[in-house]
């Protein structure tokens, strides 16, 4: 029998499959955490105004979570890098095509598109990046959190408001002596994006991709593991439908009612 | 009942191929779908044109020879059935009915109808038996097997090898095949000396041999004559994970010289 090397393996159909699955199960734990973490964008006055602005400074702050949004973005990477190689491979295991062919008799549609599904959140997350992520990181002309007397910045690290302090580049400057970076209003930057009709709609038509992907890609995550269980599959496939609606439509929730509540 | 037929045609393994229209009249409902072929190609024969090229054998759906993809699917639209076991009465009056090869890179059109199949079978050369001694046959009883391994490798067993799990996958996939054939070995006791190789073996020829890979859209599973699930292929998974992690090949300890 013909035995295999540790690059083979890497290489192998199945090898593949596993760290499709391994990546696209890490990033449902994500958006996991994502929703959580943006259901405080229904809070709103300052109280909520406040919650979300020390939410995003712990998010790009706290080394842990740092570490995970590190391996977020290299399961993004991945997955798509893994995906496209599949997908290329699978195109090349059926070069001449049927002169007639009906898929819908045996599979679903999510199951049969998870690519274009996929290439779909791809854009998304492109457009969503640089919407909120980069103007976050890079952008010095964000709007800064400011106190409710309307005029005193706050301290990124201690959300201390500073009365009198001046924003000078990232940073508050009292008396001239630099007393640290401001905290940037992140939560103004989400209100102002979904105030615009077409913004809120490319949004909930990109969670409504998510969840034809996620309708496949749950219980098949499982399957490609192994995790296959005449007693437990149900329920995966349960779960995985349920969680493939609620997740996304808690999601797009938030810029609906944004659009048409927040003034 | 008349139906048109839309057939594969294809001279040889080189040859460009294309679907060609054939009426046929006068076919029994009770007819099955390959004598329904018959009855065509005798009459091609008389018109002295050339035969429509297809496999079959046993005609009772045990040998998986016959292998059509018809009307979009591996078999028809019939399940749990091959296409020797199809009738002629799960058609229209008047319906245009496609009959095509299974289409995969690995299994390369040899005329009209009739495929390679052989990388199967080199799967099944790589991995897919066991070592027993040579002598008289052990007492059926002699190793005590659990009913339910008993049952699952023989659902496994029950593939015939035809090929619609690869015809019905968008990615022209044989993980059903390979699975079914590395459970029915590695559920029983006799399978287990050689399980870890057999998996690592049996995958890595289904990749030399250009299948694609599963994405678990479970058409295989809808197709298959034999309702084999895809739960095997869960358990392929599982074990070659395991045998990819934990085995290591021997090591010869003596050497000549
Ligand atoms: C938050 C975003 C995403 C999540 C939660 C996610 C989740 C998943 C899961 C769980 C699977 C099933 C894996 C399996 O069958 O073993 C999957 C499959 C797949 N994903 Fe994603 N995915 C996401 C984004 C993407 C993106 C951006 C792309 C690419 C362009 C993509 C392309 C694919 C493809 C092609 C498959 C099918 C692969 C196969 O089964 O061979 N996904 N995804
Ligand atoms: S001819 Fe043997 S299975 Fe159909």
């Amino acid at each position: 029998m013909s035995t295999q090397s540790t690059n083979s393996f890497f290489l192998s159909s199945l090898s593949k499959k596993y760290f499709m699955a391994a990546t696209g199960l890490f990033l449902i734990v994500f958006l996991i955490g994502h929703i959580a973490g943006n259901l405080q964008l229904f809070m709103s006055g300052y109280e909520g105004r406040l919650q979300f602005n020390e939410y995003a400074v712990f998010m790009t702050t706290f080394i842990p979570v740092k570490i995970l949004s590190y391996i977020t973005y290299f399961c993004i990477v991945f997955h798509v890098v893994d995906g496209v190689a599949l997908t290329i491979q699978n195109r090349k295991a059926r070069p001449q095509k049927y002169a007639y062919s009906r898929p819908d008799k045996n599979t679903n549609f999510s199951a049969r598109n998870m690519m274009v599904l996929g290439s779909l959140i791809l854009i998304f997350l492109g457009v969503h990046m640089y919407a909120f992520w980069a103007q976050y990181h890079w952008n010095d002309q964000m709007p800064i959190m400011l106190h409710t007397d309307g005029v005193s910045p706050l301290l990124k690290e201690t959300s201390a408001a500073i009365k009198g302090g001046q924003v000078v580049g990232t940073d508050v400057v009292l008396n001239g002596e630099v007393l640290g970076p401001v905290m940037k209003d992140l939560y103004q930057i989400v209100m102002e994006a979904y105030q615009v009709w077409w913004v809120t709609l490319f949004y909930v038509i990109s969670m409504v991709v998510l969840a034809f992907h996620l309708w496949h890609g749950f219980a098949s995550g499982f399957q490609s593991l192994g995790l296959n269980h005449p007693r437990y599959m149900p329920v995966i496939v349960i779960a995985g439908r349920v969680f493939s609606i609620v997740v996304p439509a808690l999601f797009a929730a938030i810029p609906i009612y944004i659009f048409l509540f927040v003034k | 009942m008349n139906l048109k037929l839309k057939i594969w045609r294809q001279k040889g393994p080189k040859a460009e191929g294309k679907m060609v229209e054939y009426p046929v009249n006068d076919v029994s409902p009770d007819m099955s779908f390959l004598e329904m072929l018959d009855v065509l190609n005798d009459h091609l024969v008389e018109k002295g044109d050339e035969p429509v090229a297809f496999e079959h054998d046993c005609r009772e759906g045990i040998c998986g020879s016959c292998s059509l993809y018809i009307n979009g699917e591996p078999h028809g639209p019939g399940r749990g059935i091959t296409t020797c076991q199809l009738h002629m009465r799960s058609f229209k009056e008047g319906e245009t009915v496609y009959i095509e090869p299974w289409r995969a890179k690995a299994f390369p059109i040899i005329k009209d109808l009739v495929t390679d199949r052989s990388a199967f079978d080199r799967i099944v050369q790589s991995g897919g038996f066991i070592s027993v001694n040579t002598g008289s046959p052990v007492d059926a009883n002699a190793i005590p097997i659990r009913k339910e391994s008993a049952d699952e490798a023989f659902d496994a067993a029950t593939c015939i090898g035809c090929g619609a799990c690869v015809a019905s996958c968008k990615n022209a996939s044989a993980m059903l095949f390979v699975s079914a054939k590395v459970s029915h070995l590695s559920l029983l006791p006799q399978g287990q000396p050689q399980a870890k190789e057999r998996v690592l073996a049996m995958v890595a020829q289904m990749d030399a041999e250009g299948f694609g890979n599963c994405t678990n859209t479970q058409a295989c599973e809808v197709e298959c004559p034999k309702g084999i699930s895809i739960e095997h292929i869960a358990r392929m998974n599982r074990e070659y994970l395991g045998a990819a992690i934990s085995y290591s090949p021997p090591k010869a300890t003596v050497g000549g010289d």
